[in-house]
């Protein structure tokens, strides 16, 4: 990847992350933990990958992104702004009766969202459906889908997996984003599956499987162009993260899968985060 | 292009192929099946339309998942499991990812209460209509006949609500000749007496409640009957009116009342016009497996039983 635009996504991914925590603070709590640790692979779709346009949200060839681990809604609100699908004031409005920007993804609310999800394993049966579609009608659109470990445990999530797999469904480009946590407890303790087991179980469904760092960029972009050169097959790639990556406070402790974050401590978070990242 | 559903040998081979004719001129029709094709016959859409068939196999739930799926994306998608699994074991599913979300998709939910008979108690769905009622918008029809069903099956496409069409599979009856005008959301009064009014739905309740109709007439009593094929959105001018003329209701399904039609009935006439009612219905128990007539002795769903409601109802 070319150095002008690798340092043009971090700084899309630091965008993302002030204001998913500037959002969530403005209501006073929420998901922060599995909003930051996709940051990175959002940043990487919207302002590198994904064929888009905020003026024409519907368009029907665009490529779609299901995230099914629909309570990162404030990460993908801040992405879809920083985008221009709708106003950034928007942002401040999070969870506020009447909004446009619920706790989880909703396509009837939001412009730019491309399926419902919260009742976790749905939105990933959704992305499999939608990239059938596609090729049903014939449409040369890349559909992404991102799910949680946590969502993994999830029987859904292996139906999906089945027939995607079953189908070769080759321009369905899923994310597993592995952050090892969920709400409870880390994941390790209540059913486990590193990233190891997760790549075996996935391999043995037919699907092209990659492993990576989810914070890099440069190993985001092998794996998509990687998975985008291999023909006959969907493709997983596994995003090893850590859950609340950017928000400084939530970092490396458990509960963070939801937190109360003030007005202040947002603004010394991302301080924080600005020095950690020499910006 | 429609056919006249009279060719047809079974409820499966109609409901299929108003799909097959509805798909012919409107490539956004896809087929979803969940390891059930060669019960309910979309093995023939399959073979018309290979490209838009999907088996997705023993996922139901999942089948649910990627029809919405494909529905976002400009599909119409029919999917089918019996009528049990296209409704309890999918409910989350057809509530959020279909309901919710505002999609288009038809579930076909075969062998409807106890016409799941050698499949015994774990198939059979009595509750699947109050499940159904609870989505907003899902459209819920029970024909009870050929002719209705393959008629039916058009309208709620053309409408382009999601659906959930109650049928069997098994076995088809004709009522209806080829010109019957029917009207989604319209039932059809068969016999227009004035003792007392039996409404039915589904080809099993239809059948015994004619069959009653007889029963009462030789005693002298003159019943109406309805033919309620579709039973959300509920017909409530004809309810209002047969139950003016009758005074006395009965609501014949084969189904629990819970959430069902009797008790919609019920509701709509308790706010105007509450006449003295009765219902029959598989009350508080589970299904249990045997041949239909077994099971229609067993639940007393039989024209006699319907009869001695409906003659109870009037001394009453």
């Amino acid at each position: 990847m070319e150095i002008v635009k690798l340092e043009a996504l971090k700084e899309r991914a630091f965008e993302i992350r002030v204001r998913t925590i500037r959002e969530i603070a403005a209501f006073g709590s929420g998901h922060i933990g599995g909003a930051m640790s996709i940051t990175d692979v959002l940043a990487y779709l919207y302002f590198n990958a994904m064929n888009v346009d905020p003026e024409n949200p519907k368009m029907e060839n665009r490529d779609r992104l299901v995230v099914s681990k629909g309570h990162a809604g404030p990460a993908v609100y801040a992405t879809l702004a920083l985008k221009g699908f709708f106003p950034e004031e928007m942002l401040a409005t999070l969870n506020q009766g009447g909004t446009k920007l619920p706790s989880h993804v909703d396509m009837t609310k939001t412009p730019g969202i491309d399926f419902t999800a919260g009742s976790l394993g749905q939105g990933f049966s959704a992305a499999v459906g939608i990239a059938l579609a596609n090729r049903v009608k014939g449409i040369d659109a890349w559909t992404y889908s991102i799910i949680g470990d946590g969502e993994s445990q999830e029987g859904q999530i292996w139906e999906a997996a089945g027939f995607g797999g079953a189908q070769k469904l080759d321009h369905l480009i899923a994310f597993l984003d592995l952050n090892g946590q969920q709400l409870d407890d880390y994941t390790k303790n209540i059913m486990p599956a590193d990233a190891e087991a997760m790549a075996k179980r996935w391999e043995s469904f037919g699907w092209d499987v990659y492993s990576i760092d989810g914070h890099d960029f440069e190993a985001i972009d092998d794996a998509v162009r990687s998975a985008k050169s291999k023909a006959g097959k969907a493709h997983m790639i596994i995003l090893n993260t850590n859950k609340s990556q950017g928000y400084i406070p939530g970092e490396g402790i458990k509960g963070n899968h939801s937190m109360p974050i003030t007005k202040d401590g947002a603004e010394e978070a991302i301080q924080a985060l600005k020095e950690r990242e020499g910006r | 292009m429609k056919r006249d559903a009279h060719e047809f040998s079974h409820f499966r081979d109609a409901v299929t192929g108003a799909i097959i004719d509805i798909a012919k001129n409107d490539d956004r029709v896809v087929f979803l099946d969940s390891d059930l094709s060669s019960c309910i016959g979309s093995t023939a859409f399959q073979k018309a339309y290979p490209d838009r068939f999907f088996n997705v196999g023993i996922a139901e739930a999942n089948m649910v998942g990627v029809a919405a799926g494909m529905a976002s994306a400009g599909m119409t998608p029919f999917i089918h499991s019996f009528g049990c699994f296209s409704s309890r074991r999918d409910y989350d599913q057809l509530f959020i990812s279909v309901g919710y979300t505002g999609q288009t998709v038809h579930v076909i939910g075969s062998d409807p209460g106890i016409t799941a008979q050698y499949n015994g108690g774990t198939h059979m769905p009595f509750e699947d209509i109050a499940l159904f009622r609870q989505i907003p918008g899902f459209v819920i029809v029970e024909p009870s006949d050929g002719v209705s069903l393959y008629e039916l099956v058009w309208q709620i496409y053309e409408k382009g609500q999601s659906s959930y069409i109650r049928t069997p599979r098994k076995g088809i009856n004709f009522r209806y000749g080829a010109d019957q005008k029917f009207e989604l959301g319209k039932g059809i009064e068969l016999f227009d007496g004035k003792d007392v009014a039996i409404i039915a739905t589904g080809a099993l309740m239809v059948d015994e409640a004619v069959g009653a109709q007889k029963i009462l007439k030789e005693k002298g009593i003159d019943a109406t009957v309805v033919d309620l094929h579709t039973i959300r959105p509920l017909d409530t001018e004809l309810i209002e009116k047969v139950a003016a003329r009758c005074s006395r209701v009965l609501v014949c399904e084969n189904g629990r009342y819970a959430g069902g039609v009797g008790e919609m009935i019920a509701g709509h006439l308790a706010k105007t016009n509450p006449v003295k009612m009765d219902f029959l219905n598989v009350g508080e128990r589970f299904g249990e497996v045997g041949n239909l007539s077994y099971l229609k002795n067993a639940f007393g769903f039989t024209a006699e039983n319907i009869a001695a409601k409906a003659e109870g109802l009037i001394k009453a």
